[in-house]
């Protein structure tokens, strides 16, 4: 039922034009990455803001054409699929419920959307919205509201089931939970966990959350400047992160527990540019291990036991 | 120690039909930060900006008591609470667009603060201003001076609003969420600074965060709100070794802390959301998201207290959560 998605390489140079005398800026926002997201798993992607993270997620939805790269769907190039057939395959859930939803549109006809770009009947539409607004546990009645009239938890509650309703195999979630509150956000996760359980579901999961990550994820990438810097099982990650961007990263995670203060990170304030990266490896400016070498080296991913990591002292 | 900043009976409302804020009592102690955590909507920016001021048009404060450093704040004119803003009292906004001005360069901006508050002249205001700014962790602040608002990232314009609140030396710092927009990496590093200017200056923080990890790793006292009140209040020790109100209980369980939850186990969650409170409602606020309402909490709630310091705001007894799990 889940589908195997291979990134294979894959480059995204935006040009940001900044006026009309002047080069237009080229951000190498994903750049040349790989990965294999496996089958029904859960698979967290994590790292800085302005990353590529989005980028990424946005080039398996088919959002954005490559630069360079492919990416394939149980062996098939996603790039030379038909929409409709894309669309069957793959669906997204944003980040933000109160811009992910048109606001003139009732939530049957948002939930609907997808089936009648399908070409499926009216009668046939609202029959699978009820079925589907209950499953994510709204009542079918909300089907004639306004995302006005929802609380945020509703209005994700509706983005998943737009996203669930043609019955993908892949879901792309960017930060679901970012906008909500606590209480909330812990609702939409274990509704995201069933539904994953119950239908076969592939996840690919965008979060800055690393302990929501960490507790439903089963492998995780990390990015930074526009490339996987490790990849690894969640667990093997978190018990012993290898990459110093990794360890950073992790360390700055506060659990909720008390006494146990901030930790000092080290990665001073170089924040980096992805339309000016540094030579060698795109972490020295700010690693807290440069050596002289990391200056001028460039790295590439080395596998190091079950995990792959960029760094030369892995 | 000495309590710095002492509120009471806070009430905030901004029309005839629903109450903000709705008799808020914290009391920020010298050299301490009192973390202030809840629900979206609750009032916790409403309440600091009720302390500050700085309510928005139509917004009526009312208070049994309300004072910084001795001094009661409910009289006080516009004029001389603009003189303590920004001077003995400073606030870092959750969103630092909003207070920092897009027209003038970062360096005019700070040392416009001091020389209003303080006089004297902008050369060594700009000198202060850049010994902040490396305070704060920026490396080149000679650089960041002569910068407009626009050309910093998040995490930079966050440090810099931090070193502008921190320009005349303010004995209490009030700071909206300060970290949420940010990378876990700048987070940690400016929460880490805030802990090193609080052991150096003396400064009480009153933090306001939704984020638990912060909470128990910065607060040295904790006002969980709930519906425009606070439900229970306590040490950080305490709060989290013994939640007692059932919010507060809700709220801890739906994070997930590695290795007390096992991976992929659902998370606990407080089923429903906030109810719109009206004037004049009566009752716990919690009570349709409860699990241990009955009739009696439609009824005025008790005060009670867990332990010295450690108070709620539920009918049920201090002991009831700890003798369950027993
Ligand atoms: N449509 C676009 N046009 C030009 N530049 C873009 C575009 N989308 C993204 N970028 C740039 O690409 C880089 C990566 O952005 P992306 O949104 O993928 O980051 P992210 O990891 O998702 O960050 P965040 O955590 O803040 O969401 C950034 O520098 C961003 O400014
Ligand atoms: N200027 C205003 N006019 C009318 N109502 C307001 C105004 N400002 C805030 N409120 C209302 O007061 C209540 C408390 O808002 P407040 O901003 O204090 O919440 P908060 O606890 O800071 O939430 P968040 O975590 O989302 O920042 C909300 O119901 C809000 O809609
Ligand atoms: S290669 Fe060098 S600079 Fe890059 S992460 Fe490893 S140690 Fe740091
Ligand atoms: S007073 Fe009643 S409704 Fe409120 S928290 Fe306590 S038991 Fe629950
Ligand atoms: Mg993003
Ligand atoms: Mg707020």
């Amino acid at each position: 039922m889940s589908a195997t998605i291979e990134i294979r390489d894959v480059a995204k140079i935006f040009r940001q034009f900044s006026g009309v005398f002047t080069a237009p800026r080229m951000v190498r926002a994903v750049d040349g990455v790989s990965l294999t997201v496996p089958a029904g798993g859960c698979f967290g992607i994590v790292g800085e803001s302005g990353c590529g993270k989005s980028t990424l997620a946005r080039l398996i939805l088919g959002l954005h054409p490559a630069s360079s790269g492919d990416i394939l769907v149980d062996g098939r190039s996603l790039m030379a699929m038909p929409r409709r057939e894309r669309a069957r395959l793959i669906q997204p859930v944003f980040q933000d419920p109160f811009s992910s939803l048109n606001p003139r549109r009732s939530i049957h006809d948002i939930v609907g959307l997808p089936l009648a770009a399908q070409g499926i009947s009216g009668s046939e539409i609202t029959k699978r919205v009820h079925a589907m607004l209950e499953r994510v546990g709204l009542r079918a009645e909300m089907a004639g509201r306004s995302p006005a009239q929802l609380s945020g938890g509703q209005r994700q509650r509706v983005a998943i089931a737009r996203a669930l309703v043609l019955g993908p195999r892949i879901v792309v979630c960017d930060e679901p939970t970012s906008a909500l509150d606590v209480s909330v956000q812990a609702q939409i996760l274990n509704l995201l966990a069933d539904l994953r359980r119950d239908m076969g579901l592939t996840l690919v999961f965008i979060s800055h959350n690393l302990a929501v990550v960490e507790h439903i994820c089963d492998e995780v990438a990390v990015m930074y400047l526009g490339r996987v810097v490790e990849h690894a099982e969640t667990d093997a990650l978190f018990r012993a992160p290898t990459h110093p961007y990794t360890r950073a990263l992790l360390a700055s995670v506060l659990t909720p527990e008390p006494g146990l203060g901030i930790p000092d990170v080290g990665l001073g304030d170089a924040y980096p540019d992805p339309a000016n990266i540094p030579p060698g490896c795109r972490f020295h400016p700010r690693c807290p291990m440069v050596t002289a070498a990391c200056r001028t080296e460039l790295q590439v991913p080395r596998r190091v036991g079950e995990r792959v990591v960029e760094c030369m002292l892995a | 120690m000495s309590a710095l900043l002492e509120v009471s009976g806070l009430r905030v409302r901004f029309n005839e039909k629903a109450e903000a804020v709705r008799g808020v009592s914290i009391t920020v102690n010298k050299g301490e930060t009192h973390c202030l955590v809840g629900e979206s909507g609750c009032g916790k920016s409403v309440s600091a900006l009720a302390v500050m001021g700085l309510l928005a048009k139509g917004g009526i404060r009312t208070a049994d008591a309300l004072s910084f450093a001795g001094q009661d704040l409910r009289g006080l004119t516009e004029g001389q609470m603009s003189r303590l803003r920004g001077d003995k009292m400073a606030m870092i906004f959750q969103e630092p667009m909003t207070s920092l001005n897009p027209a003038y360069t970062i360096g005019s901006q700070m040392a416009e603060v001091l020389v209003r508050h303080r006089g004297g002249s902008k050369r060594a205001a700009l000198d202060r201003a850049a010994a902040l700014l490396g305070r704060v962790g920026i490396t080149a602040p000679g650089l960041r001076l002569g910068q407009f608002p626009h050309q910093l990232s998040g995490g930079l314009r966050q440090r810099v609003m931090i070193a502008m609140a921190l320009m005349c030396d303010p004995d209490l710092l009030i700071a909206d969420e300060p970290t949420t927009a940010l990378d876990v990496t700048v987070q940690a590093q400016i929460l880490r600074l805030l802990m090193e200017l609080q052991a150096e200056l003396g400064l009480a923080i009153l933090l306001i965060t939704h984020d638990l990890g912060i909470v128990a790793r910065m607060a040295h006292r904790v006002s969980v709100m709930y519906a425009g009140k606070v439900v229970e209040s306590a040490s950080a020790e305490a709060l989290f070794a013994a939640p007692t109100h059932p919010y507060t209980r809700g709220l801890l369980d739906c994070v997930p802390i590695p290795g007390k939850i096992a991976r992929g186990a659902p998370l606990g969650s407080i089923p429903g959301t906030v109810p719109r409170i009206s004037l004049g409602f009566q009752g716990c606020g919690f009570r349709d998201r409860c699990g241990h309402a009955d009739a009696s909490c439609a009824q005025d709630v008790p005060a009670q207290s867990f332990a010295e310091g450690h108070d709620y705001a539920c009918r049920l007894p201090a002991g009831w959560a700890t003798e369950r799990a027993a």
